[in-house]
């Protein structure tokens, strides 16, 4: 079979490019949570805000993922060729997900548990840090679960930029008309992604209360 | 300059009216005046929509009056900081207020360590109040919510609310979610307990017999406004007709038992 002779043969060159899609997504993912939960933190005491971020990440998300990256390449600072362009996009995407479970998991903690914090003579501050969060860790992990996987698949297309990473295959072998080659990003990819979704569950059920 | 008369008042409401919003006409709460005095346990009786709960969440300004005023300890609720106001008042609802995430030594400890007591002394009244509700401190302290009964919840509950050593208690239908056998058995114990420790207690119930059991005056509400209050022995007596249907009701249940 020639996908195993290929795999055997290129194994070095595959674990590098493995190791900068894990690079890509990594970096990334960090930006993206780093952004998304204060952010969702902040949402759930402004209406408005919350309208408006969420609308404009809606709108990142609709954006075709090679057409997101063509549209990078001229900006300033941001943009050209490389993994930077790559990043500021993987996080474009990422953010919707762990934006949108930040703030829904926050909003939904059962009232009755707020206005017994509330009249235990907790401060703003100390509900948000102390009951709220606590209490939406769960559903927040499930966001970046959500966005690590999606993160994992839409990192591929950044080696049409020359971001390098597993996507490297991918565009070789359809330019080869090669499945052996394809396969050989496609199937690390996609085992990245499962080893992810499955680490991140587990986190995800630990973390649930009650 | 003179003190308003509240020397023996802790609480006490001037004719206090809540409506959920200035547009609207109907008023949840009207006319209310009350005088609540230290070591008193009121029962506000009243059916779903009379406005009981509304009127304890008036005291630790979970609700804010339209008009009228209100007094803990001489002094009024807006001059009061709410966050203050709070950590000196206990609060008990039923069994969905303790925190699922923390353990029953955190639920319990929770305001005295937002008060920032030193580690050993809440330490100490955890066991206390622990004690104080009939729970062993060292077999519950690790547990979560979810693994206790409704009753050793609702235990919990009252445990957390005496953790501050408030001189204010207030609860709303502390034994509401309970079988009528846990419900009899913690009657009693809140019976024991409220001669034990001394505390104002504003209690909310929709069970007459409840009130004229743990109340040491039943006041009761009807569509916002009180229509009568007096003690358990007086209230059989009473002539409104509203008080006459709570009578009846649990003289029913009386009946039916015979």
């Amino acid at each position: 079979m020639n996908v195993w002779r290929f795999f055997t043969g290129h194994s070095d060159e595959i674990l590098a490019a493995t190791r900068e899609h894990l690079t890509l997504v990594v970096i990334s993912m960090a930006i993206a949570v780093v952004i998304g939960v204060p952010l969702g933190m902040a949402l759930v005491s402004r209406p408005r805000l919350r309208a408006a971020s969420l609308a404009v990440a809606n709108i990142f998300q609709t954006i075709p993922s090679l057409a997101l990256f063509g549209f990078l390449i001229p900006l300033p600072f941001i943009g050209g060729i490389g993994m930077r362009t790559a990043i500021v996009a993987l996080v474009l995407y990422a953010l919707l997900p762990i934006l949108r479970n930040t703030y829904v998991g926050l909003a939904s903690v059962d009232p009755a548990i707020l206005e017994a914090a509330e009249a235990m003579g907790m401060t703003e501050l100390q509900i948000l840090f102390q009951v709220r969060l606590p209490l939406a860790t769960s559903v927040i992990l499930a966001g970046i679960r959500t966005a690590t996987v999606i993160t994992i698949g839409i990192a591929t297309i950044a080696a049409a930029i020359g971001a390098g990473g597993l996507g490297t295959f991918i565009f070789r072998g359809v330019a080869m008309v090669n499945d052996a080659v394809i396969l050989a990003g496609a199937i690390p990819a996609a085992l990245l992604a499962l080893l992810a979704d499955f680490l991140l569950g587990l986190l995800e059920r630990r973390r649930r209360v009650a | 300059m003179r003190k308003p008369q509240v020397k023996n008042a802790i609480i006490e409401f001037r004719d206090v009216e809540y409506r959920i919003n200035t547009i609207s006409s109907r008023s949840i709460l009207s006319g209310i005046s009350l005088e609540v005095h230290q070591g008193e346990t009121i029962a506000l009786l009243g059916r779903s929509g009379s406005g009981k709960t509304t009127m304890l969440k008036l005291i630790n300004r979970l609700r804010v009056c339209t008009s009228g005023s209100i007094f803990v300890e001489g002094h009024n609720l807006l001059e009061w900081d709410s966050i203050r106001l709070r950590r000196r008042i206990g609060y008990v609802i039923q069994e969905v207020g303790l925190f699922p995430h923390l353990t029953v030594e955190e639920n319990v400890s929770l305001v005295p360590a937002l008060e920032k007591w030193p580690a050993a002394r809440i330490k100490d009244r955890f066991a206390e109040v622990m004690h104080l509700v009939g729970m062993k401190p060292e077999e519950y302290a690790a547990r979560y919510p979810r693994n206790l009964s409704g009753g050793q919840r609702q235990r919990v509950g009252v445990a957390r609310a005496l953790a501050a050593d408030p001189a204010i208690l207030l609860m709303d239908e502390p034994f509401g979610a309970l079988d009528p056998v846990t419900r009899a058995e913690l009657q009693q114990e809140f019976l024991a307990l409220a001669r034990r420790v001394s505390k104002t207690i504003v209690l909310v119930t929709h069970d007459v017999r409840e009130a004229l059991l743990l109340g040491s005056r039943v006041v009761l509400l009807d569509a916002g406004r009180i229509m009568a209050q007096a003690a358990p022995r007086e209230f059989m007596r009473l002539e409104q007709p509203i008080a006459r249907q709570f009578i009846a009701a649990s003289e029913l249940v009386a009946g039916a038992a015979q």
